[in-house]
């Protein structure tokens, strides 16, 4: 016996097993990142003075990084979207765009982190710093998580399309929607952070 | 699934299963083994407490200082009984062993969801559980600053505390996954004709657990995450400006806040303690509609009250804090909600007590234990009123009426569900029978001593007596009248102890007992127990996956052929 909906949806909540777990899985990982605002919230109105973040920050390199996020965000949409069409070539060409407009962001990210450390900002030296330093780096550890799921179904992973084809577009989904996810929360921080 | 007919080893089979009955097995195993050593470290406690200073018998080998607890030490293994019993015994055994075994059973489900994120879910405890343990290994051995690790106390505390917090997270992704499985099998699996309103108290409880655990332990993710980089990477996001230890002044940068730890840590911890009795109130509905042969009173009062406790658990964290100056505007509104909250638990508890009213009913041990959860829930939620009221926290918080508050609720309270869980299903999970004698009188030592341990506390409590005391309160003048308690207390807790061999003896015995061959013994109506074999099969549950029919709990219907009608039966 197989467990049911594991590819086929469920009629009456119109979803497959992993796409709602995955909903849940954000859900939950709304409530880790709300944590993390609040805190910045209550650490930022319980002080007297808070630096302004584009005096320390670099924006220009933050609005260069929001561009790659939010274009990888699109490229994930059209590599499941050419599964759909059934044009596999178009789904490779796609991800990989995804990976690359990724590693790009971390690459922007690390010399943005090093050019802190040259100065030396470090975590410790205010709660801003400690702040920007906790929330973008538990972002990077989801982009860099999302790299390593990404390059899974790119490369090796990619086999499923010949062997299950439905559950590989099912997979690709769900990964999609945990990348939508991440570029989100950039969203969220880099105004938070670089402009607020 | 169907390809995992030929013959499994060892390791594939028992340890490394994705069978959902197996990790509620591995689930069960762990967790009572843990509450056994959580329990042992306050047995080692409670001899300083009556014996201040003198040698601890039998393990005083091992504590060094002459074989008298040291009151370092004495701190560390505080902070490791609470972790170790809510978070790797009570926790694991009612949302990960019963959650795991009877939920993909009552619903008609040949499994989880996602049985390899449960194998994994299962692993992460286990490691997070040995992350736990090696903390008493590190210099200064294991976290010291109180179970609910307040800093800046926590943030300067030795090694330990770091352990803690890594062991910590481990767990919370563990559960974070289980919750996940728990809720999509539950919204995604029900079988044919098993709707909403049809499925088994037990299943709805576990359901509304899963959404607590899912949307309450991250913001503990991210204060454990702070409070590692506070500790690891020298941040201040806990540590005020200007705070002197030790005759110095710190260095660290300051302008952090204690205060936003406590509220990132009780925004989870006050839906913990419904993550602690959910689940218990679910055994005690099956165990007390099939032991009185009736239908539970109010099934949808029941849901909508569970479902409402559930929300409001969300917005009543702060009524742990009034003591800490947050603002007596925010203390009032917690203690709207706090009193609000009361209602719904008063529904339940009133509709499990009206269940009882003209049935006929059979006093197995399994209902024991849960005729015994009822009053001592009641005793347990009833002093929790004085402690939702500012004006009376004041007085009573950080004495010995909180401990014996919660563990009311958490020890005689859910833990006798839990037990109560464990006599009812054990004939489903082996095909075999506990020995009722040795069950009953399991029941009634571990009753008066469970008693004997926290009724004392409320009276040291009212007196004043603080809970974090190395010697009792020996050098409290206040405290002097009410220090023979101690004595009684600790005694009681020893007895308890013993009690347990009454369960251990008994499972040891059952287990090498021959199969029984009956398939429903207690009568019950739900899928576990009227469309499985005894044990379920390996892989699938079912010989043939069951269509639901009717309500969960249709006992002694007027012209039924028997006293109950299952869940699958058509009519």
């Amino acid at each position: 016996m197989d467990i049911p909906f594991t590819v086929k949806n469920r009629p009456d909540t119109g979803l497959y097993n992993g796409k709602l777990g995955v909903w849940l899985f954000l859900a939950s990982e709304v409530m880790l990142f709300g944590g993390l605002f609040s805190a910045y919230v209550f650490l930022r109105t319980g002080v007297d003075t808070w630096p302004v973040g584009a005096d320390i920050l670099n924006v220009p390199l933050a609005t260069l990084n929001t561009m790659f996020l939010i274009s990888s965000s699109v490229t994930m949409v059209m590599s499941w979207a050419s599964l759909k069409l059934n044009d596999f070539s178009k789904f490779k060409l796609y991800a990989g765009l995804t990976l690359l407009l990724a590693c790009a962001f971390l690459v922007v990210k690390y010399f943005e982190y090093t050019a802190k450390f040259d100065h030396h900002l470090y975590p410790s030296t205010n709660n801003f710093l400690g702040i920007y330093f906790t929330m973008t780096g538990l972002h990077v550890l989801h982009v860099i998580g999302g790299i390593i799921v990404i390059f899974f179904f790119w490369m090796p992973g990619a086999k499923m399309w010949e062997s299950d084809p439905e559950r590989f577009v099912n997979r690709i989904e769900i990964v999609g929607l945990y990348w939508h996810f991440v570029d989100l929360v950039w969203i969220f921080l880099f105004p938070v952070l670089y402009l607020l | 699934m169907s390809s995992d007919h030929h013959k499994q080893s060892f390791w594939t089979k028992y340890v490394f299963s994705t069978d959902h009955k197996i990790i509620g097995i591995q689930y069960g195993i762990t967790s009572l083994v843990w509450l056994l050593f959580g329990f042992g470290l306050m047995m080692i406690m409670r001899y300083q407490l009556a014996y201040p200073e003198s040698p601890v018998p039998f393990v005083g080998g091992i504590l060094g200082d002459g074989g008298i607890l040291p009151s370092e030490m004495y701190n560390s293994l505080g902070v490791m009984h609470g972790t170790i019993m809510i978070f790797l015994g009570v926790v694991p055994l009612a949302f990960g062993a019963f959650g795991n075994y009877f939920v993909p059973l009552q619903i008609g489900a040949i499994d989880m969801a996602f049985p390899k994120l449960n194998a994994t879910s299962y692993w992460m405890y286990f490691l997070g559980s040995v992350i736990m343990a090696i903390g008493f290994f590190v210099p200064g051995g294991a976290a010291n600053s109180g179970w609910t690790s307040y800093p800046p106390l926590a943030d300067i505390a030795t090694t330990g505390q770091t352990v803690w917090l890594f062991g910590m997270v481990m767990l919370i992704t563990s559960s974070l996954l289980g919750s996940i499985n728990i809720l999509a099998t539950v919204i995604q699996l029900r079988t044919e004709g098993m709707t909403w309103m049809k499925l088994p108290i037990f299943v709805w409880t576990q359901f509304i657990t899963a959404f607590l655990l899912l949307l309450a332990f991250p913001p503990l993710e991210a204060a454990g995450v702070l409070q590692l980089m506070d500790r690891l990477a020298g941040t201040s996001f806990f540590m005020p400006s200007g705070l002197v230890v030790s005759g110095e002044v710190l260095t660290n940068a300051g302008g952090g806040s204690p205060l936003l730890w406590q509220h990132l840590f009780w925004f989870l911890a006050h839906p913990e303690v419904y993550v602690l009795i959910l689940p218990a109130f679910g055994i005690v509905t099956e165990v007390i509609a099939n032991n009185t042969r009736k239908p539970i009173q109010g099934y949808k009062s029941l849901v909508y009250a569970m479902i409402f406790l559930g929300f409001m658990s969300f917005i009543v964290w702060a009524h742990h804090m009034y003591l800490t100056g947050m603002g007596t505007s925010i203390g009032a509104f917690f203690q709207t909600t706090t009193m609000i909250i009361s209602i719904p638990s008063v529904v339940i508890l009133t509709a499990l007590l009206l269940s009882l009213w003209g049935g006929s009913i059979r006093f197995n041990t399994p209902m024991l234990f849960a005729l015994g959860f009822l009053p001592m829930f009641g005793i347990g939620g009833l002093t929790g009123l004085p402690l939702g009221l500012a004006a009376s926290d004041i007085h009573l918080h950080d004495t010995y009426y909180v401990i014996g508050h919660f563990h009311y609720v958490v020890a005689p309270g859910t833990i006798f569900a839990l037990f109560a869980g464990i006599y009812y299903w054990f004939p489903k999970m082996t095909g075999k029978r506990t020995n009722e004698a040795l069950g009953k009188l399991h029941f009634f030592f571990s009753f008066i001593f469970m008693n004997g341990v926290f009724m004392p506390m409320f009276i040291q409590g009212l007196a004043g007596v603080s809970r974090r005391l190395w010697d009792g309160g020996e050098i409290y003048a206040h405290a002097a009248d009410v220090l023979y308690l101690n004595e009684v207390m600790s005694v009681s807790a020893w007895l308890l102890g013993l009690a347990q061999l009454f369960f251990i003896v008994n499972m040891i015995i059952s287990l090498k007992g021959k199969k029984t061959g009956e398939v429903n013994p207690w009568g019950a109506t739900t899928l576990d127990w009227t469309d499985t074999t005894s044990p379920p099969l390996d892989h699938g549950n079912f010989e043939k996956v069951p269509t639901v029919y009717r309500g969960p709990y249709e006992y002694s219907v007027p012209d039924a052929k028997e006293d109950f009608t299952p869940q699958s039966e058509k009519g």
